[in-house]
């Protein structure tokens, strides 16, 4: 069975269809990339996954278990609140503008998870945010206000936020688009070392060359639809599908 | 040829005007002050109605009054806001309706209904639970809490909703994204970061509601106002009394500034601190 399955969705913004019967599969410890366009859909299927968004056909299992609803014979029954609330803890998420939260210090930020929502005691909460601060390089950031942070190091408080959650699943939305350009490689680097830890990686990006090194399957869409899949290198090295070309040429000129 | 800058100085313009104007508005402070020195006010009974008992008595049902009236006032300010925005139209519809009346209505007026109230229900409560008569329960004091509360809630639930409209979209989405209920999402990280932008505001507004306390001695609210003129309803000391009364208004008010500005410090961390080592 798949770690996250995602079947048939669909998804429209008023008159625009972000998303047209999408299914993809991620088998747990596997990296997957999300490569396409803006517009095509990527990030509109992230926050489906956990149910940011909620879809308007098609539905999302992780581990078999439904998300955001409860079946009922063929019918899908809306699950209230603070349901859904807890089976977003089984995800991860790091977002294009960081959303740090700027009243917050950066351990703020990583603790609030734990000490709220997992009700864990402070002390604990305090030790494992501050190793995960040192994890993303970040130790002597601790007691810093985001607003004191460059972008790269935003991003990386932003990555340890979601880890404190002890995530089954990692979800990057464009985790490195608002950054400056020396900055990426940083949140790179971070990103590459979870992907060796064997976590489980859904990432929406830009970066070809960051798909290339550290994907197992690389997914391209275009149009709220999935246009080609699979291993990194043949979908990147040698494209099935004209728009998958042409899209990489673009990119890589 | 050009001569040495070196050895030039700057000579200031002379600034006639300004000697003029300062000239003339002082002169224009010196008759205001020998005005109200030589007018038909006797300073030393200002000075000794200053910290009588019933003014102080006064100043502090003012005082009581404001801090309940604004709590009441942030409470349903804060609810009506959360209800305004909710996916519910039955609650936005709730909200608006009440926003529109109280903001619609003269506070007096408002104020006059609350402690008429008997006039329509002469009796108050939950049948086979309690009951009371209506003059027994809204009493001067309680008139005026829900008159200046409700009102204010108004006006207040107005600021929430800006101040909440504020906050980036993102900031909540990253607290549902850490397993936060929108309801949580909303207090511990929506709500914190409004307050920056619903302070300045709603300080005004305690300023305001402490002079607005004022109002309530139509209905025999005894706050500063109403005991004032009390005294001179029976000393015939109008002047003098009314002196004491803005005294203390104005020391109220001044008091409260200061923990506003306080508190704005406070809020603002994370947000100007920017420029600081961490």
């Amino acid at each position: 069975m798949p770690m996250v399955a995602v079947r048939h969705l669909s998804k429209s913004f008023g008159a625009v269809k972000a998303l047209t019967d999408v299914s993809l599969d991620v088998a747990k410890g596997e990296v997957v990339c999300l490569l396409g366009p803006s517009g095509s859909g990527k990030s509109t299927l992230l926050r489906c996954v956990n149910h940011l968004e909620k879809p308007d056909a098609g539905a999302v299992w992780l581990n078999g278990e439904l998300i955001g609803y409860r079946r009922e014979g063929d019918r899908l029954l809306e699950l209230p609140d603070p349901q859904v609330a807890r089976q977003r803890r089984r995800f991860g998420m790091v977002f294009q503008r960081f959303n740090l939260w700027p009243h917050r210090t950066a351990l703020q930020n990583v603790m609030e998870g734990p000490l709220r929502v997992g009700r864990r005691p402070a002390r604990e909460a305090r030790e494992r945010a501050e190793a995960l601060l040192a994890r993303v390089g970040l130790a002597d950031k601790a007691d810093a206000w985001p607003a004191q942070l460059s972008g790269g190091q935003q991003q990386r408080v932003g990555i340890a936020r979601a880890l404190a959650m002890e995530p089954e699943v990692m979800l990057f939305d464009e985790p490195t688009s608002a950054l400056d350009p020396e900055l990426v490689g940083e949140v790179l680097a971070v990103m590459r070392d979870l992907a060796r830890s064997g976590i489980t990686m859904m990432v929406v990006t830009h970066e070809v060359g960051f798909a290339r090194e550290v994907a197992d399957r690389v997914v391209f869409m275009d149009a709220g639809t999935v246009v080609e899949e699979g291993p990194a290198a043949q979908v990147l090295g040698q494209p099935r599908q004209a728009r998958t070309r042409a899209f990489l040429s673009a990119v890589l000129a | 040829m050009l001569p040495d800058a070196r050895t030039l100085r700057v000579v200031q313009r002379r600034r006639p005007g300004r000697w003029l104007a300062t000239i003339l508005v002082l002169a224009l402070l010196a008759l205001v002050i020998r005005a109200f020195a030589l007018g038909q006010i006797e300073w030393s009974v200002v000075g000794e109605y200053m910290t009588a008992p019933v003014i102080l008595a006064g100043l502090v049902n003012t005082l009581v009054m404001t801090v309940c009236a604004m709590a009441l006032g942030l409470a349903l300010g804060v609810l009506a806001a959360v209800m305004s925005m909710s996916p519910n139209p039955v609650m936005v519809g709730v909200a608006k309706f009440y926003i529109w009346f109280f903001r619609g209505t003269p506070l007096l007026l408002q104020l006059l209904l609350w402690f008429n109230l008997a006039l329509i229900f002469p009796r108050l409560g939950i049948p086979g639970l309690f009951e009371a008569r209506t003059v027994d329960v809204i009493t001067p004091f309680v008139a005026t809490w829900l008159g200046l509360g409700i009102n204010q809630g108004a006006y207040t639930a107005e600021v929430v909703r800006s101040g909440i409209l504020s906050v980036d979209r993102g900031q909540a989405e990253a607290a549902q994204a850490v397993g936060m209920t929108r309801i949580q999402a909303m207090f511990r990280i929506v709500l914190p970061q409004a307050l920056r932008v619903i302070v300045p505001p709603v300080g005004n507004e305690v300023v305001s509601m402490v002079k607005l306390t004022s109002v309530a001695s139509v209905i025999q609210f005894s706050e500063i106002l109403r005991n004032a003129q009390t005294i001179y309803y029976a000393n015939a000391r109008v002047i003098e009394l009314l002196i004491v009364a803005a005294a203390w208004y104005l020391a109220a008010v001044t008091v409260l500034s200061l923990f506003q500005a306080m508190l704005e410090r406070r809020l603002a961390r994370g947000v100007s601190t920017a420029g600081r080592p961490a």
